[in-house]
């Protein structure tokens, strides 16, 4: 079966984030931009159906060139090759942009199952997902901490606040997995080196025919305004000199907890 | 006046809570209508007027509890197209999530996802979500035809019943369920076992992360938690390291808290997990790294490690209680 996975490159999740006041986006430069690592478990999840039944793993993103370096990481994990959205009037799409985009640029390619991490590390509105099932009238399995493929349909174990429920879809059909559900592998290095020579497509918005309906031409919202919360009263910190434990609980009879 | 819609999630009949938020700002913003599908949402009705439904939308076909998203999206684009709804708000929850991104797929309209609040401007929508573990509030205006779609944070609205009650107008409606084609369906529901107060509803909350080493480290968080009348949390990073199972995790991909004391035992305080958490009320926190950013949230911060304080908390709160 042949599995398409949408990834995105996000600035490295470790580094705090910071808004430009002016621009109103996140600020970008000087951060490393990195595979968003939710994503790593969609890519995960994909290479090991194909691993599994044969067929091929595409990677699929959208953002700047240097998105293309997230890419080339799913290739060196595994997959098999890539198609990169990246055009400058996409620049600041929003999520309904980014679904049209990812399903105009899927148009030709077969595929059974379509992967995403169940949302965005920086972004997290896991909206493009959902959007992405509608614009193809698939089904839609999310929040799957456990996938099996079989006699043309996908099952999953899917998250609720108390447990899971056991969905089941045919293919094709969208899935978005959660962390949990596997242990991405790191790219060895000869998965780095053969991921250069592998091939990654790039589409811009006219070969996707989305000229003037995708993008900033499309916006369905604008930030208007970005302020800083009110922050939290600065606290007591204190370090243990073998009477940590004796402060908290005196705290916590002050708050008549105990 | 305009017409504010709430997505009512119900289970056999009973509103989820943060249906209740969600109708406690919809009625200060317009005329309000909630959607109640599913086996027994007409039971729903009394309640969602109590907390300010004008009018509620009832279909009992068992299509929206067993199959995804698609039927509620089927049936929410052509109500909306018969009423046109200015304003519609959904819980940022499983099914909100999906049938809300679905349903602005469907109508081209903005969707506005993690909000915390939706205010009046200039004669249309101002939504306000926090980013960077709610560090900063962006406040955002839809640029697409109504309605504006957007998901509420859980426990972003403090759910308060309305002051004047009258029975909400109802219009059950029964034609058969377009599922849409094809669909995802849900063979079977598994519980999985918790022990003492839930975690939404606690008010005292005893949460870890990766810094406790071990998961069966968690073994004293929950001694400490039953001293205490305290449920038990946890950080993604311990979720994914499989520690513990999803239903403990707190934070922008798991549940949103906000108990009266929060005491965060070797969790970092990533942006990830503050944003379920900062909205308690004292937060107490245990970390060797004197930069973890938890620090920065917390009213007392204790610099220590966690395996050698935790059992002396016990003991000496066992003393205190005079055990």
């Amino acid at each position: 079966m042949n599995v398409l996975v949408c990834v995105k490159q996000i600035p490295d999740p470790n580094v705090p984030g910071k808004l430009d006041p002016q621009t109103k986006r996140m600020v970008r430069e000087g951060v490393d931009a990195v595979l968003d690592p939710g994503d790593e478990h969609a890519v995960e999840a994909g290479l090991q159906l194909v691993e599994k039944d044969g067929g091929e793993a595409t990677i699929i993103s959208m953002g700047p060139p240097r998105a293309m370096d997230a890419i080339r990481r799913a290739l060196a994990m595994g997959a098999h090759r890539g198609i990169l959205i990246t055009d400058p009037g996409l620049e600041n799409s929003d999520a309904l942009s980014t679904a049209r985009a990812i399903a105009a640029a899927i148009e030709d390619q077969s595929y059974e199952l379509i992967i995403c991490g169940t949302e965005s590390t920086d972004g997290s509105s896991g909206a493009v997902p959902a959007q992405l099932a509608e614009l193809l009238g698939l089904p839609l399995l999310s929040f799957a901490k456990k996938l099996e493929v079989s006699n043309g349909k996908a099952q999953i174990d899917r998250q609720t606040d108390d447990g899971y429920d056991v969905v089941e879809a045919a293919l094709p059909a969208v899935v978005t997995v959660t962390g949990g559900i596997n242990e991405a592998r790191y790219p060895a290095l000869r998965g780095i080196m053969q991921a250069k020579n592998k091939e990654i497509k790039q589409l811009g918005l006219k070969d996707l025919g989305l000229d003037g309906k995708a993008g900033r031409a499309a916006l369905t919202e604008e930030v208007i305004e970005i302020k800083a919360a009110e922050a939290r009263k600065a606290g007591e910190i204190v370090e243990d000199k073998g009477d940590g434990a004796k402060r908290v609980a005196d705290y916590l009879v002050e708050l008549k907890v105990i | 006046m305009a017409g504010v819609w709430v997505f009512a999630e119900t289970v056999d009949g009973t509103p989820a809570p943060v249906v209740l938020e969600l109708l406690t700002k919809a009625r200060s913003l317009g005329e309000t209508t909630a959607i109640a599908f599913g086996p027994g949402a007409s039971k729903s009705v009394q309640t969602l007027g109590k907390y300010g439904a004008k009018k509620v939308y009832v279909h009992e076909d068992p299509a929206f509890r067993d199959i995804l998203a698609t039927p509620a999206v089927e049936l929410l684009a052509s109500l909306i197209e018969k009423d046109q709804p200015d304003l519609m708000i959904f819980g940022m929850t499983y099914d909100g999530r999906d049938v809300a991104s679905r349903l602005s797929a469907r109508l081209s309209s903005a969707l506005i996802a993690n909000a915390s609040d939706v205010v009046k401007k200039d004669g249309g929508w101002a939504i306000i979500t926090p980013v960077f573990g709610g560090s900063l509030l962006v406040t955002t205006v839809p640029r697409a035809k109504a309605p504006t779609l957007v998901l509420i944070r859980p426990k972003a609205v403090a759910a308060e019943p309305a002051a004047s009650e009258a029975a909400p107008q109802v219009e059950t409606l029964s034609d058969p369920v377009e599922p849409g084609q094809p669909v995802a369906r849900v063979l079977r529901r598994e519980k999985e076992k918790a022990s003492g107060p839930k975690l939404e509803d606690a008010a005292i909350i005893v949460s870890g992360g990766r810094g406790l080493g071990a998961p069966e480290n968690f073994k004293m968080l929950d001694e400490l938690a039953a001293e205490l009348g305290a449920a038990v949390g946890a950080s993604r990073a311990v979720v994914d390291a499989g520690w513990k199972p999803y239903s403990f995790q707190i934070g922008q991909t798991g549940k949103t808290v906000k108990p009266t004391v929060y005491i965060a035992l070797g969790i970092s305080g990533a942006m990830q997990h503050t944003v379920g958490m900062k909205g308690a009320k004292t937060i107490i926190a245990i970390n060797k790294d004197p930069e973890a950013p938890i620090f920065k949230l917390a009213d007392l911060g204790v610099i220590g490690d966690v395996h050698k304080i935790v059992p002396q908390l016990i003991q000496e709160i066992r003393a205190r209680k005079g055990k």
